[in-house]
């Protein structure tokens, strides 16, 4: 546990804090996004806000990549593991998604699917290998994280010539959905929506780099600061945001200098470039449609595409009624603004995507939040 | 006219057969295989009898059983299998609730196919098991399933035991009470795990598998009046607590620091994404006892060998909501919550 442990010390942690109330001007309002699920999950699980002033307030983003995906592309993930002849495997909290009607993956095992869970893409490709007469499908999901791995996975199947590997492809890009939201901020009358700066993506930003959000954070006039997912790297990062704030300055800043340079991972971005290209446009939960927001996979590698092999009709997906997934994950609402939150949604029967994966924001709140209430 | 009789026995195969359809027929070959693979391991009068049941008279009418259906994968791990699991378990049932465990029933679901020299590796440990707590195997049953139905060995097991006389466990957990753990948790949980087929890392880490009966009698004839005592096994800390708190109307408060997590368990949450609070343990039990005794008990369960590193690790408080919660090391406050399904690895 050496090299974590450090940053989650406790006395530095209360002596971060004592800085941050020190700095901020206590008649102004702090509202910081946290962009990424990783960092809600952090904040919540080391008991972050019972740390900080009450000024300011924590705004959870869009950055889960469970939460995100809509609900017609896990019905076709569901249709997908329908079909004779395939196993569909995915990362676990995939499998818990609901779609429409409250049918998931894990629903689609119990009635006879084969639907396995995989801790990375090569378990995939290891099971088309001792499978030869089925059908494996990857249901890729996933921001630039975890975008390389399924690239790596798309050459290795290309250079074995695997005739039994494809994969359903959801990647989805980081600065354009940022973009996206300060976008709808800049069009909304509502100052309660205001976003006063950025915790910036952490895995994410060590694949692009930091200078990847530059051209937005520019041209909306933010504060961003790239920061590690562990405690401390977070409170370190509140406080260089509280700065940049109280001068008006905007732009970039790296809290994350240990892994995060300005380009980012050439070799990374090498393979994406090889494989993967823009989508013209796709939708997103809470976000809705926007251009150049996903990758596909190349024309050279169609075969190892699930949506080229098994192109399938699927009808448009019904969201639960009540659930404001959507709002929450724009921060224009929070877990406990719901209806459902905690009711009839809850982490054993989540109704919408953000209660799911521990990095939802509901899920979030709902297992460590709700003790400041 | 006479009649020819044959005297002779055959061996079944262990080495290299594997288990068929007609060892659950009810005909020889059943009776082979419980002979020469069930009974020699087991030996005891009881089953010497050849009965379908076991007649025994037992001292004392204060009696506990309770039944367990074991159904692990993989079957062998480091620290033990599912045979000694299926004995370990069921006792540890019954210690829970401060009784000496006498006597186990154990019926086995066979798959077709499953190698015979496995089952006897299981059988084998079953036996050890079982002799190591002074405890026998009396009565037992046996059925085949067609390949694919099973996963190879399932085994239920039955204990029963009986609880001696100055034992007075109250079961009511009152604010103030303080919260005990035996040693290291998680353990069981990663070293299962480390052998999953998807999931092979490279871990020291073995099973805490074991019989807590000799340690509770010890606590117990230390503090006969615990509050309560339960073994933390599927769900972790974390789930035996939420049902403690639901039992009896009481929320907790753990402090992060004083919980015994061995650094490669911590490590092999970190990589996978898990909470050691909610990983399973098979050697471990979490007691409730009142304030004043906390620190005579604690001495000793420290003073055997599967109390070495306990803990005291927070107290029973007042809380209408029944939560679970923590002081983390980082100085904030967090529910302790349920489990949601199983726990599943975070993405990125």
């Amino acid at each position: 546990m050496k090299y974590i442990s450090e940053f989650r010390n406790g006395h530095l942690a209360q002596m971060l804090a004592q800085k941050i109330q020190q700095t901020v001007e206590f008649d102004r309002h702090y509202a910081l996004m946290e962009f990424c699920g990783g960092h809600t999950h952090a904040i919540h699980r080391y008991g972050l806000p019972t740390l900080l002033p009450h000024n300011i307030e924590l705004i959870h983003g869009p950055g889960c990549p469970v939460c995100i995906l809509p609900i017609a592309r896990i019905d076709y993930a569901i249709a997908l593991s329908h079909l004779p002849n395939i196993i569909l495997c995915s990362y676990g909290d995939m499998l818990r998604v609901p779609g429409s009607d409250q049918y998931s993956l894990l629903k689609a095992r119990a009635k006879g699917a084969d639907v396995r869970m995989v801790y990375s893409i090569d378990d995939a490709l290891t099971l088309a290998r001792h499978n030869p007469t089925k059908e494996v499908i990857f249901f890729a999901i996933g921001f630039e994280t975890t975008t390389p791995p399924t690239a790596v996975a798309l050459l290795q199947a290309q250079q074995e010539k695997l005739k039994n590997f494809s994969v359903f492809c959801n990647h989805v890009l980081t600065p354009i959905a940022m973009q996206a939201l300060l976008e709808t901020e800049k069009n909304t009358d509502d100052s309660a929506v205001a976003l006063d700066g950025f915790i910036g993506p952490s895995h994410v930003s060590i694949i692009i780099g930091s200078d990847a959000y530059k051209s937005v954070a520019e041209k909306y006039r933010k504060p961003v600061v790239i920061a590690g997912f562990e405690p401390l790297d977070v409170m370190q990062s509140i406080l260089m945001l509280v700065k940049m704030v109280n001068q008006q300055q905007y732009g970039i800043q790296n809290q994350y200098t240990r892994a995060v340079t300005h380009k980012g991972s050439t070799k990374c971005l090498q393979f994406i470039a090889q494989t993967l290209e823009l989508r013209d446009t796709f939708e997103w939960r809470g976000l809705g449609w926007m251009a150049n927001s996903a990758m596909k996979i190349k024309k050279e590698f169609a075969e190892f595409d699930a949506e080229l092999r098994f192109p399938l009709t699927i009808a448009e997906g019904k969201e639960h009624k009540a659930c404001e997934c959507s709002a929450i994950l724009r921060g224009l609402k929070k877990p406990k603004d719901c209806k459902l939150f905690a009711i009839a949604c809850t982490p054993e029967n989540p109704l919408g995507s953000c209660m799911v994966s521990s990095e939802g924001a509901c899920a979030a709140h709902y297992a460590y939040g709700r003790l400041s209430e | 006219m006479t009649i020819e009789t044959f005297k002779a026995k055959p061996k079944i195969s262990i080495k290299h057969g594997v288990v068929e359809m007609n060892h659950g027929a009810g005909g020889k070959a059943m009776h082979q295989l419980i002979e020469q693979l069930f009974l020699s391991a087991f030996d005891n009068e009881w089953l010497a009898q050849r009965n379908d049941q076991a007649c025994f008279t037992v001292s004392n009418p204060r009696l506990v059983m309770t039944t367990d259906g074991h159904v692990i994968s993989p079957l062998f791990f480091p620290g033990g299998d599912i045979g000694s699991l299926a004995v370990h378990g069921t006792l540890n049932d019954i210690a829970m609730a401060g009784a000496t465990p006498l006597y186990l029933s154990a019926g086995f679901i066979l798959e077709e196919g499953f190698p015979l020299r496995d089952l006897q590796k299981i059988v084998a440990s079953m036996a050890t098991a079982a002799r190591d707590a002074n405890v026998c195997i009396i009565t037992g049953d046996t059925k085949v399933v067609e390949k694919g139905k099973g996963d190879g060995v399932f085994i239920t097991t039955t204990g029963l035991g009986v609880i001696p006389e100055n034992v007075r466990i109250t079961h009511t957990i009152l604010p103030g009470d303080k919260i005990i753990v035996n040693g290291f948790i998680g353990d069981h949980g990663i070293a299962v795990m480390s052998q999953r087929q998807n999931l092979q890392f490279n871990t020291h880490i073995v099973s805490d598998c074991a019989s807590l009966h000799e340690l509770t009698a010890m606590m117990l004839e230390t503090v006969p009046t615990l509050h309560s005592l339960r073994d933390p096994t599927r769900g972790g800390l974390a789930g035996t607590l939420n049902e403690w708190a639901e039992q009896h109307q009481v929320g907790f408060c753990l402090n992060e620091n004083a919980i015994p997590i061995r650094d490669a368990v911590r490590g092999a949450c970190e990589l996978l994404g898990l909470d050691p609070l909610y990983v399973a343990n098979e050697g471990k039990l979490v007691v409730a006892c009142a304030p004043a005794d906390a620190d005579t008990l604690l001495a000793s369960m420290k003073a055997h060998p599967l109390g070495t590193n306990a803990a005291i690790i927070g107290e029973a408080i007042a809380d209408p909501h029944h939560f679970v919660q923590m002081k983390t090391s980082f100085g904030g406050k967090r529910i302790v919550d349920w489990l949601a399904g199983d726990q599943l690895p975070r993405i990125c």
